[in-house]
């Protein structure tokens, strides 16, 4: 085996360190410095698959490839004497292996990876592993050919804003381009805000100079000298490779005066966000990056006119950028291929929630939910029934299963009162209860409300009064009225993105929901037994060993019992934390929610 | 709580280093918190007269961005991620948890000056969740048992440390 060369990669982004993928990336280190063997050890970005980090690849001169899951460092030794040396790859440690599960060659194989071409494949830390990969390769074509038909290029790809709104790319730079003025600015938005959505981190920690060439293109047909990369501030690794990529870009004449020879100026800086959601919304993000409070105003002027300190100024987001100079290197017809009539190209998700491959995912889009939540996301991960996916997170709707055939693109989403959003995709199962869901999405809103506009900032807070009633039980019919007119209230009278859409989870839970409302209203009965007010927890006699497992994790003294006898629960003290359930080991405390006519046929209530 | 003469000498260095930068107020507070851990009304003070920008501003800046604190942090710092999968993946319990067994609520420090709690929006950690930053180590599929072990043995092990 010795003459074979072998690759090892180990996916050190935010999610694998978290999993423990340093440690397994330190021991292979060690132990490889010690083994006569002939293997690269490299460090890379997020793999995708992040429901079975640490992650490790294994592959030989560039062919084959293994990938192994849930990596702990005590496994490294079987890795290498087993697979390095011993030419056996580890089988139960194998998530994906050529021909190895149909299952997961399905998954690789509905995906087509563009934005994320280089994630989890180069070392984000090292600019020689990106331009082996291609890298600048656009931003040179984009030079040859100059700024008028890089924005033709664009416009032909049909590229539009990733960040969730999908306003064309092209007009964007088109509308800054021939804005007047001599100073014009770029701006990436790494404001990643959405709960639950990750895409613009992972394309940040696995291969940040994908959003660098970007920029430089859309400054270059823009005709702007300097760009700002405003990203969350809590996305440090993020933040650390792309520092080190900027510098290693001016280093390689990427960044800085007369760029490869071709007189053409732009420098880069990066601006931290100080945690604000409302930042998301351009107009924000500018008053933030001019170090004020963030808060929107009114359009127009459009920043492509009067953006940050009053010169013209485009701002996109990260995957927009990611998705650059690919177009210009592969050409538009290339990604144009793949998408639909209206939406071309591809979309990355995160798809996280009860799903059960969560991870990072780029689908062309046209792609089904069905596809995506059972093909890639191999279904429920808690064998219960799927029952509904959010995308776009506290601006977006919630899709029922019901209509899980339809197409994954802004005009079909559009249409069933969802939207793309920036890629957060939510998969949810029977245990959820809808009502939760909006109250939960509502309260991160009103949070976040920068409190400009009257409807939005007080809209908001009667609206959430509102689904605290319901969820407490003490609701009225009429109260389902009042909050959808609220509701369309808000959304017409907020000036910005974040009031407009705040609405959306309560008034697609509304439509598609309606019955899970009527339960909590009428019946004072939460189906998917989470709304606290409506919950009892109880004992099962015949299941409880008497363990007094339960009585002694309680926090507030609420169980009760002699040891090896059944234990009880006094509902009264309880306050419903689920301590005691999720301790128990013989499973013998039930979650229960019952309907009001149902405690009044039974005659007594428990 | 007065100014102190170190701190006093770290602010006019933070100020000097962005003197060039437009839109600096912001970085400079940040970089305030990160070496002094807060940004008390005392330093605002500070940074007002130096940068000549006024100390209403500042103070609307710091309480408008959830990242700055007005008060030192306590000895732990816990992160309780409460993005859309931690919510659905239970983390509430976990909340529940940690502030039973810190004595602190989300949002504040514990009278011992032991725990600080903060609820957080989202990690990017989605599919480990329930999610906790535990002094800036992500804890994943974390439990409300785990998060009452957890406390306990930051408890302990700060009291063996003295």
């Amino acid at each position: 085996m010795a003459d074979r060369r072998f690759t090892i990669k180990v996916g050190l982004a935010s999610c694998g360190i978290a999993a423990g993928a340093q440690q397994v990336y330190d021991e292979f280190a060690n132990q490889l410095s010690k083994a006569e063997l002939n293997a690269d050890l490299i460090l890379t970005g997020c793999l995708g698959m992040c429901y079975c980090e640490p992650l490790v690849e294994v592959s030989t001169d560039g062919h084959e490839r293994y990938l192994y899951g849930n990596v702990g460092p005590g496994d490294v030794d079987r890795i290498i004497s087993q697979h390095l040396a011993g030419g056996e790859p580890v089988r139960d440690l194998l998530v994906y292996a050529p021909g190895l599960d149909p299952e997961m060659d399905l998954y690789f194989a509905k995906q087509v990876r563009i934005a994320l071409k280089n994630c989890g494949v180069i070392n984000p830390e090292d600019i020689a592993s990106y331009l082996k990969a291609g890298g600048y390769q656009g931003l040179r074509k984009a030079l040859e050919i100059g700024p008028e038909a890089v924005i033709e290029e664009i416009k032909a790809s049909g590229l539009r804003g990733r960040g969730g709104a999908g306003f064309p790319t092209w007009l964007k730079w088109s509308l800054t381009r021939q804005a007047s003025g001599d100073v014009k600015y770029v701006i990436c938005n790494a404001d990643e805000g959405d709960p639950g959505a990750f895409m613009d981190r992972s394309i940040l920690e696995s291969d940040p100079h994908s959003v660098i060439e970007g920029m430089l293109i859309a400054a270059y047909a823009i005709g702007a000298g300097k760009g700002y990369i405003y990203c969350r501030a809590e996305y440090p690794l993020a933040i650390k490779r792309l520092r080190l990529a900027i510098g290693q870009a001016e280093a390689c004449g990427f960044l800085g005066g007369n760029i490869q020879g071709s007189g053409f100026d732009f420098s880069l800086e990066i601006r931290e966000g100080a945690g604000a959601f409302v930042c998301g919304e351009e107009t924000a993000l500018i008053m933030s990056v001019e170090g004020k409070r963030g808060m929107p105003r009114f359009r127009p002027p459009y920043p492509s006119e009067k953006g940050l300190f009053g010169a013209p100024t485009s701002i996109n987001n990260v995957e927009t950028y990611a998705n650059v100079p690919r177009i210009l290197q592969g050409g538009a017809e290339a990604y144009s291929k793949y998408g639909t009539e209206k939406s071309k190209g591809t979309k990355v998700f995160a798809l996280a929630g009860k799903v059960k491959r969560g991870g990072l995912v780029e689908i062309p889009m046209g792609m089904t939910i069905d596809e995506i939540v059972f093909d890639i996301g191999g279904g429920i991960s808690t064998g219960k029934a799927f029952k509904a996916i959010q995308t776009g997170g506290p601006s977006g709707g919630c899709i029922p299963a019901s209509l899980g055939g339809t197409p994954v693109d802004y005009e079909s989403l559009g249409r069933i009162g969802a939207i793309m959003g920036s890629g957060g995709l939510l998969v949810m199962d029977e245990d959820t209860c809808m009502v939760d869901v909006a109250k939960y999405f509502l309260t991160f809103a009103r949070g976040e409300s920068c409190g400009k506009c009257t409807f939005c900032r007080v809209g908001s807070e009667k609206m959430l009064e509102i689904l605290e009633r319901i969820t407490s039980g003490k609701g009225t019919s009429e109260d389902l009225s009042l909050i959808k007119n609220l509701g369309e209230a808000v959304k017409s009278g907020s000036m910005c993105g974040l009031g407009q859409t705040m609405p959306n989870p309560v008034l697609t839970t509304l439509q598609y929901f309606a019955e899970e409302y009527q339960a909590h209203i009428d019946e004072a009965y939460c189906p998917a037994r989470q709304c606290k007010a409506l919950i009892s927890y109880h004992i099962d006699p015949d299941r409880c060993r008497g363990c007094g497992l339960c009585a002694k994790v309680c926090a507030v003294g609420a169980i009760s019992g002699e040891l090896r006898k059944p234990y009880t629960i006094d509902s009264e003290v309880c306050v419903r934390c689920g301590l005691c359930a999720a301790a128990c080991r013989f499973d013998a405390i039930d979650v229960v929610s019952r309907p009001k006519s149902a405690e009044a046929s039974l005659g007594v209530a428990q | 709580m007065r100014i102190t003469s170190e701190q006093s000498y770290a602010i006019e260095q933070i100020v000097n280093k962005y003197r060039n930068l437009s839109g600096a107020a912001i970085p400079i507070l940040q970089e305030i918190q990160n070496q002094l851990g807060y940004v008390s009304p005392q330093f605002i003070e500070k940074v007002a007269e130096l940068t000549e920008i006024p100390a209403s501003e500042l103070y609307g800046i710091v309480t408008f961005y959830t990242q700055f604190r007005l008060e030192p942090i306590g000895e732990n710092h816990i992160q309780i991620c409460h993005g859309t999968a931690c919510h659905l993946a239970g983390a509430n319990a976990v909340i529940e948890a940690f502030e039973s067994s810190t004595g602190a609520k989300c949002g504040s420090t514990s009278k011992d000056g032991k725990f600080t709690l903060d609820k957080v929006a989202c990690m990017g950690c989605c599919s480990l969740a329930p999610v906790v930053g535990v002094n800036g180590k992500i804890h994943g599929r974390m439990t409300a048992e785990k998060a009452q072990k957890l406390a306990r043995e930051l408890k302990g092990g700060d009291s063996r440390g003295r």
